[in-house]
């Protein structure tokens, strides 16, 4: 099925079977590889993108799904060498030690931040309870997300 | 992993959605936000050879205020209940149930009335739709029916949608001011209940469902005849057990099970105000 999907403000068209997982067409097709697979079972979030503005788990997706639709991906927030304040924050509080989850946690917290500008030390946590860090490095992260609220204000 | 190849179709209304049902039969299923779906796809738990997309169609996406109800249009997304002003004012137990189901991601994708149809006896919003005493619509190629919550839970994973009907409304009574509680008892963040309490007053009766205490969805009689008898909150938790028939797996045992139903249950009541 031909599927038109933007990605990061540029539009490509894709001709993709309908079983192709959102994840898979973006890495694969669209050759952006910054969002990664973690446990393929919604579980982890390593594989967050934005979907129209919201957080999305892209292995719980399918691409045809994505027809028509707004993505953003981690390789979509610098502004040339200016990284985004949440990509700044996580680089200020140490908030990644192996990377792996991380371009999952910087979408999962720019999209919870649009929703409560505002959030106490809690709601980041429970805010992100759809992220899973394998190196534990959460108190750094949640030192992040506050960080880069503070600096919003 | 991925999906069993399948065909593909999008309906932009719920008559071509239920006129695909109607030609594709029991090959063909539904998928809305596919937060349940999808995943058993990717476990070839489920395999159909033709999935229509419903999550386009827009005019069934809304909360209006009908009068003694809340009409929630069945695309409906979590997110979108769970930060409504309407159901906030009008049904508590709804929001608050809402806002513990999965995690953001999932409430950004996931709908209210694919939630119902999955009749999964471990999701949260059956129990809310039981204890409020809700009513699902249902559409067929024969016209519309309302299907009373407690008539709407059929079996495992099992409703009693015919194969060519659809959910389009989800109605839920207003609260008209009586406490209400949901407890829900998980190790993990995220996860699904292990065991669930729901807990609805209104005009002084008490409504009381379980989760993941039985094959389906279920509201716990024994413990709501007690309460209409004048047994004490802590006295008609003891019932909570009663009738259920949990299963045992990894997290707990139905002895467990049995046990955090009636903890559960008499703590919802407390909070519901019932001593
Ligand atoms: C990681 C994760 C965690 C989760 N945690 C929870 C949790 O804690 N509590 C909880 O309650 N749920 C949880 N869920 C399930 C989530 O709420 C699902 O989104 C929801 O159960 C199904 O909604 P959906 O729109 O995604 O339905 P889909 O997956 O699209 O569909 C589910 C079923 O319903 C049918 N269907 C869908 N819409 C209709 C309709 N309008 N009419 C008739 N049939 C229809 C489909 O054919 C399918 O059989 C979780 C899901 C994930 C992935
Ligand atoms: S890879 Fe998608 S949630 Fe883990
Ligand atoms: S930094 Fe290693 S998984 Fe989070």
């Amino acid at each position: 099925m031909e599927i038109s999907v933007e990605v990061n403000g540029a539009t490509h068209t894709s001709d993709v079977e309908p079983r192709t997982l959102l994840v898979h067409y973006i890495r694969d097709v669209v050759g952006l590889t910054g969002t990664n697979v973690g446990c393929d079972t919604s579980s982890c979030g390593a594989c967050t993108i934005h979907v129209n503005g919201e957080a999305v788990k892209s292995c719980t997706m399918l691409a045809v799904q994505a027809d028509g639709q707004s993505l953003t991906t981690i390789e979509g927030l610098a502004n040339g060498d200016q990284m985004h304040p949440m990509q700044e924050a996580f680089m200020e509080c140490h908030a990644l030690q192996c990377g792996y989850c991380t371009p999952g946690m910087v979408m999962a917290s720019i999209s919870l931040l649009d929703e409560n500008p505002n959030p106490t030390e809690a709601e980041v946590r429970e805010g992100l309870e759809g992220n899973l860090c394998r190196c534990t490095g959460y108190h750094n992260i949640v030192k992040a997300v506050l960080s880069a609220a503070g600096g919003a204000k | 992993m991925i999906p069993v190849s399948f065909d593909y179709a999008r309906a932009g209304s719920a008559d071509e959605a239920i006129a695909l049902l109607a030609e594709h039969g029991d090959e063909a299923k539904l998928m809305a936000g596919g937060h349940s779906l999808l995943p058993m796809m990717k476990l070839r738990l489920a395999y159909p050879a033709m999935v229509i997309d419903i999550e386009r169609i827009a005019d069934l996406s809304y909360i209006n205020d009908g009068g003694d109800h809340l009409a929630i249009g069945a695309l409906t997304r979590h997110r979108a209940i769970e930060t409504s002003a309407l159901v906030a004012e009008h049904a508590p137990l709804l929001a608050h149930a809402t806002s513990q189901v999965g995690d953001p991601q999932v409430r950004h994708r996931g709908t209210f009335g694919g939630s119902l149809a999955h009749a999964d006896a471990a999701a949260d919003h059956p129990s809310v739709l039981l204890a409020m005493g809700g009513t699902v619509v249902a559409k067929g190629p024969g016209g519309e029916r309302e299907i009373a919550a407690g008539d709407f839970f059929a079996g495992f994973l099992e409703s009693s949608l015919a194969a060519d009907e659809m959910i389009t409304e989800i109605r839920i009574p207003k609260h008209t001011g009586g406490g209400w509680s949901f407890q829900k008892f998980n190790r993990r963040a995220q996860d699904w209940a292990i065991v669930g309490a729901t807990v609805q007053r209104n005009n002084g009766s008490t409504q009381v469902a379980l989760v993941n205490m039985h094959p389906t969805p279920i509201r716990a009689a024994a413990v709501e005849e007690a309460l209409a008898g004048g047994a004490s909150a802590t006295d008609a938790a003891e019932q909570a057990h009663v009738g259920m028939e949990p299963s045992s797996d990894l997290n707990a045992s139905v002895d467990f099970r049995n046990h955090l139903a009636r903890v559960l249950v008499r703590r919802a009541l407390n909070e519901a105000g019932i001593d």
